[in-house]
Formats: structure tokens, sequence, C-alpha cells
């Protein structure tokens, strides 16, 4: 994929330097004052091995993906009949080829993002607030949790499905052993497969927003919290009214990363359920890397990859929208 | 007069104890409570992965009658030479991911580095619109790139070659984005003092600029061999023959071809394992390195 970041569930940068700069790009200082001279041919000279590869396998997709979503692309037809806005409004028609799977991709891979990201949330918080007392082996804790991520995803993914095996799995057989139904149908029946899905993408993934929570709260004044204290706060008060306002811009960005990368999942479903039972668990991602590259509909499969871009931007800037109105009230 | 410190923070690394930590004043039993809920967890973390490594060593008989007993009985290395005798060529498929890995961050570090002294050091027109149109992209959900980038890939005849999973995921912008940081931090005053002397602009960055960003660079290194190293779905629809495979879709691979046979599929996810582990184990010391040395006197 040409973006450097897993193309798997959890896709993403490092926190801090997106954020800053996102935040700061304006105000970010003119090298040094007017009175360097321009170097406009040496400077595009340095940028030109990037911007020959970023033009070809980043910006010419991003425009071409909208031409080939206007066509009845086939690669194996022999030419391309130009349609129109066809792919696009199919997917708004029900009973068309494409809508009922479309949008049943769409709520499963909803379905994923709401119950998967509020664990995501809460549990590296709550792992982040432990970690940043003060502990023994703190660093050590911090390296084990964060150590998942560093796995693949077909890793993570071969690994819980044998665990997670409903007749041979080990953890049927431990429920077992503990008196507990040992018949659970972890990868092939929902909800459990849900429960799976959710549960090893918290196993995979809670040490990376662990890891920048944890930068976010070290960032929090001491002052604060012993002014907070010299008031008369207890623990939960100092939690609401110290640390989770001084740590919203990290916890915003945190949001919005994680609502992305659980909304792009792919591989847990692709290797633990294989989108079963029948499609019940099969993501947005899933359904249009099958229809383009296997089905060979690349038409259909741009124009639905822009509508899914579409409704992630949306999100974003509700999302965005809502922090910043929250940190004005 | 000292610098201000380049900011080099990445995905694993916190700043080591910026501030003295708050004064603990809890009660033996909410330090208790404490450590216990923190091992716990990370046991949850560690016994599947031993779990995997121990059923590994076990005799296909063994791992399904005794899913329990985390212990191999008989110890074997069964798993390991049926990989080993090539049915499903896995040592090919780790010597693939480990070209396409290096391949791919030599590229990525090139170009980015090159690219981000441009942006962080250089004034010139149109600067601010291909900066914007770079981190714009950083925003743009992988997806959209997918088919496009598959048939520019397959009219460029690269399809089931190295070609396909190094070339097209080195033009990401994070690379540049990330460097740019860097370099943007980095204090005039040693690149002006160079200028006087004479220096060029390749000078300045091969001789001063790169020099000074040796643990942003490796940083960016391992964070982009990690990517590559474990991408998922791109391999999975560009590489088609079995010779061709990376270990990620190898292993789903191997999946299907040894479904019942967990010893070897957990074998093959070992494989695929090692090599990270052992880089994150290192590179954990590397980025507090790189924070720490990151000061610079000027």
């Amino acid at each position: 994929m040409p973006q450097p970041r897993p193309t798997s569930c959890c896709s993403r940068t490092p926190a801090s330097t997106v954020a800053d700069t996102l935040v700061s790009a304006p105000a970010r200082r003119s090298a040094r004052g007017g009175g360097v001279r321009r170097r406009t041919g040496t400077a595009y000279l340095f940028l030109a091995p990037f911007l020959v590869l970023f033009c070809v396998f980043v910006l010419y997709p991003a425009i071409s993906g909208l031409w080939i979503s206007l066509h009845i692309w086939n690669p194996l037809l022999p030419n391309q009949p130009f349609v129109g806005l066809k792919n696009y409004v199919d997917l708004f028609v029900p009973g068309s080829l494409t809508s009922g799977d479309f949008w049943q991709s769409m709520g499963n891979t909803g379905i994923f993002t709401i119950a998967s990201v509020p664990f995501l949330l809460v549990i590296p918080l709550v792992v982040a607030a432990m970690l940043n007392q003060k502990i023994r082996g703190g660093a050590v804790y911090r390296g084990i949790f964060f150590a998942p991520y560093v796995l693949g995803v077909a890793v993570v993914g071969v690994i819980w499905k044998y665990l997670l095996d409903p007749q041979l799995g080990v953890v049927n057989h431990v429920l077992g052993a503990l008196g507990l139904p040992s018949d659970i149908p972890w990868t092939v029946d929902v909800p459990w497969a849900w429960i799976s899905l959710v549960g090893v993408t918290v196993w995979w993934t809670m040490g990376f927003n662990t890891v920048i929570l944890l930068a976010g709260l070290k960032g929090i004044s001491n002052d604060l919290y012993e002014a907070a204290s010299l008031d008369g706060a207890g623990t939960m008060r100092k939690f609401f009214s110290v640390t989770l306002p001084g740590l919203k811009p990290v916890l915003a960005f945190v949001t919005t990363v994680t609502i992305l990368a659980s909304a792009n999942m792919f591989g847990q479903s692709y290797l633990l359920t294989k989108g079963g039972p029948g499609h019940a668990t099969r993501t947005a991602i899933m359904y249009i890397a099958d229809e383009g590259l296997s089905q060979n509909q690349m038409g259909a499969a741009s124009a639905m990859s822009y509508v899914l871009f579409l409704v992630l931007a949306i999100i974003s800037i509700v999302n965005f929208r809502l922090q910043r109105d929250r940190s004005q009230s | 007069m000292t610098a201000t410190i380049p900011r080099a923070t990445t995905t694993a690394s916190v700043p080591q104890q910026a501030q003295p930590r708050r004064k603990a004043r809890r009660t033996p039993v909410a330090t208790i409570v404490l450590y216990v809920v923190l091992t716990l967890l990370a046991l949850a973390i560690v016994v599947p992965l031993v779990w995997i490594v121990l059923t590994s060593f076990k005799t296909d008989f063994d791992a399904i009658n005794t899913p329990l007993n985390p212990i191999p009985h008989p110890f074997t290395l069964n798993a390991y030479q049926t990989l080993a005798s090539g049915q499903q060529p896995i040592f090919l498929w780790f010597l693939n991911s480990l070209a396409a890995g290096v391949l791919q961050t030599v590229l990525i570090l090139i170009t980015a580095s090159a690219g981000a002294y441009a942006l962080a050091r250089l004034e010139f027109a149109g600067k601010k619109i291909v900066f914007g149109v770079i981190v714009a992209t950083l925003l743009v959900p992988p997806v959209i790139f997918l088919i496009p980038n598959y048939l520019t890939v397959q009219s460029l005849g690269w399809l089931d070659s190295i070609w396909a999973i190094t070339i097209p995921g080195s033009a990401g912008a994070f690379g540049i984005f990330f460097l740019r940081q860097f370099f943007v931090g980095l204090p005039p005053e040693i690149e002006e003092a160079a200028r006087m002397d004479g220096a060029g602009d390749f000078r300045i960055f091969w001789q001063i600029v790169l020099p000074l960003s040796r643990p942003a660079l490796a940083t960016l290194a391992v964070l982009s061999f990690l990517n590559n190293w474990n991408d998922f779905l791109w391999p999975v629809y560009v590489l088609l023959s079995p010779e061709h495979q990376t270990l990620q879709p190898g292993l789903a691979v191997l999946q299907g071809a040894y479904s019942t046979h967990f010893g070897i599929v957990m074998a093959g996810a070992l494989i695929a394992s090692v090599p990270v582990l052992i880089l994150f184990t290192i590179a954990q010391r590397q980025i507090v390195d790189s924070v720490a040395s990151s000061g610079v006197k000027g």
C-alpha cells in the first residue's frame, strides 16, 4: 500500500508529531526571516525522488480512482464503458447488485467500531494511569503491553484462530476445566465472533494507545495536582478536574485515530472468521478488496471506497467539532 | 546556549521521566491492587505467546488431545522439519520479507531525508502547497489507493514481484513528515556557520544534517521495516505465486494448508514474530537514546 503504515486494523502514525503539525502548521516560524535567498531549483532537486514516487503512487491514484469509479471497469473485458455515476447510484438503490452487500459490510464495520473503540480507549487510559504511578518495573510493563502491536495481523490472527478454535482451542478447554460452557462458537457464530474480533484487537493494539496516553499523562504538570491536593481534592476529583482536561488534546487525537483504525479493519476478520458466518463479519474493506481485486468489479469497488472515505471524513469532522465544542464550554 | 531539543517522539517512546513524579501517597492495599492488576494484564499478553512457542514443539496428537498441558510431551521438532521440507517454502518467504523490508526502508530513508531537508531547511516557491498536499494525504484512508495502485503495478509488470511490495509503499507521506519535524528542530547556527565556510546544500545535508539526525533516521528505519514486514492486505492481492509470498500472507496460506496441524502453523507464526520482537527489544533502547541524545548544544 502506498501508505507506510499497516493497512490492517491499526494503521497509525506517531501521535505527537501529527498532532503538533496539524495544530501548529500555520504558526510555524518562517525559516530564519526574510533575509534568506530562495533556492527553488535546489529544493526541488532534493524533493524530486520523493515527489516522483508520491505523484505516481499517492496523488495519481487518489484522482484516477475517481475516474475508474465512473466506469464499468473490468480488466477481463475488452473495454471499460463509461457509466457516469451509476456505480454510486447503485449503492443507494435497494436491490441493486452491490447495495445490499455493501451496506451490510458497512454495518459490520460500524458494529466493530462501536464495539471496539470504547474498550480501546478506556482500558489503555486505566492502564496508563496505573503506569503513571510511582511503581517499580514500569518500563517493563510498558514494553510487555506494547509488544503485541509489533506483531503483524497475520501472526495475531493465526495465533488466536488456534486458541479460539471452538472444538480444539485452548480457550474453550480452559472454560470447560473451570466448569463453564466449553462449546462457545468463538469464530463461527455471532455475536461470539464479534466478541472474539474485539477481544483480539484489544489484545493486539491496547499497548499502542497506552503508550500515547501515558506520554500525555506525563505532560500534565505536577503543580496542578499539588494545587488540587491543597484544595482538598481526592483521587477521583483530581482525575476528573486535572487529568481529563489536561489529557484532552491527546485523548481527542487517540479517539480519532482509533475510530479510523477500527473502521479500516481487515486482517482480523479475514483470518479469524473469514467474514463469516455467511457475511456477518465481513467488513467494508474486505468487501471492497474482494469486489475489486477478486471479482474484478473495479469501478464499483472504487466507488465504494470513496463512499467509505466520505463517511469516515464526516465522522472525523463531527468528532473534531464535538471535541472542540466541549473544550470551549 | 542550549538549543531546543528536537522532537523525535515516536509511537514507542515516552519522555523518560521529564519531571519528578509526584509523591505516591498510596495505601498498601492500593499498591498491591495496582501490581496485581498490572501483572494479570501482562500475563494476559505473555501467556498466549508462550503457549504458542510451546505448541510449536508439540506433536499434532499432543496439541489436540492435551490442549491444557502447555508442556510438549514428547518434545518434537516435527513442525519445523515439516516447514523445512519445503512443501510450503516458508524460509523463502522469510527471505522475501527480509529483502522487501530492507529495500523499502532504504528507499524511504533516501527519498524522505532528501525531501525533508528541502521542506525543513530551504525556502522555495510552492513550499506551503507541497507540504500541505503531503500532510493532507496522511488523512486519506489507504483503501482509496488499493485499486488504482493495483492497476499501476499491473501495467508496470510488477505484479507478483518484490517491486509491488516495496516501491508503492515507499511513496507515503509519513517518512518525509516525520523527518521534517526533526530537521526543523536542528539549530540554524550550525548550518549558517557551514554556509559561511562555503558549504553548499548537498554538503550541509550530507555532512551536517544527516549525521545529526541519526537517532531520527534509525527510528524511521525501524518503523518502516516493521510496517513492511507486517503488511498484509496489499501482499495478499499483489503476490500470486507460492514462492513469491512474504511471511504475512504466507501465514494465511499455512493456516489453509495445515488447518488442524497446530504445531506447524504456530511454528510459522513464531518464525514470523522473532525478527520483529528482536527489533522491538533493540529499538526500545534506540528510541530512548534518540530522545536523550537529541539535545544539541549550539
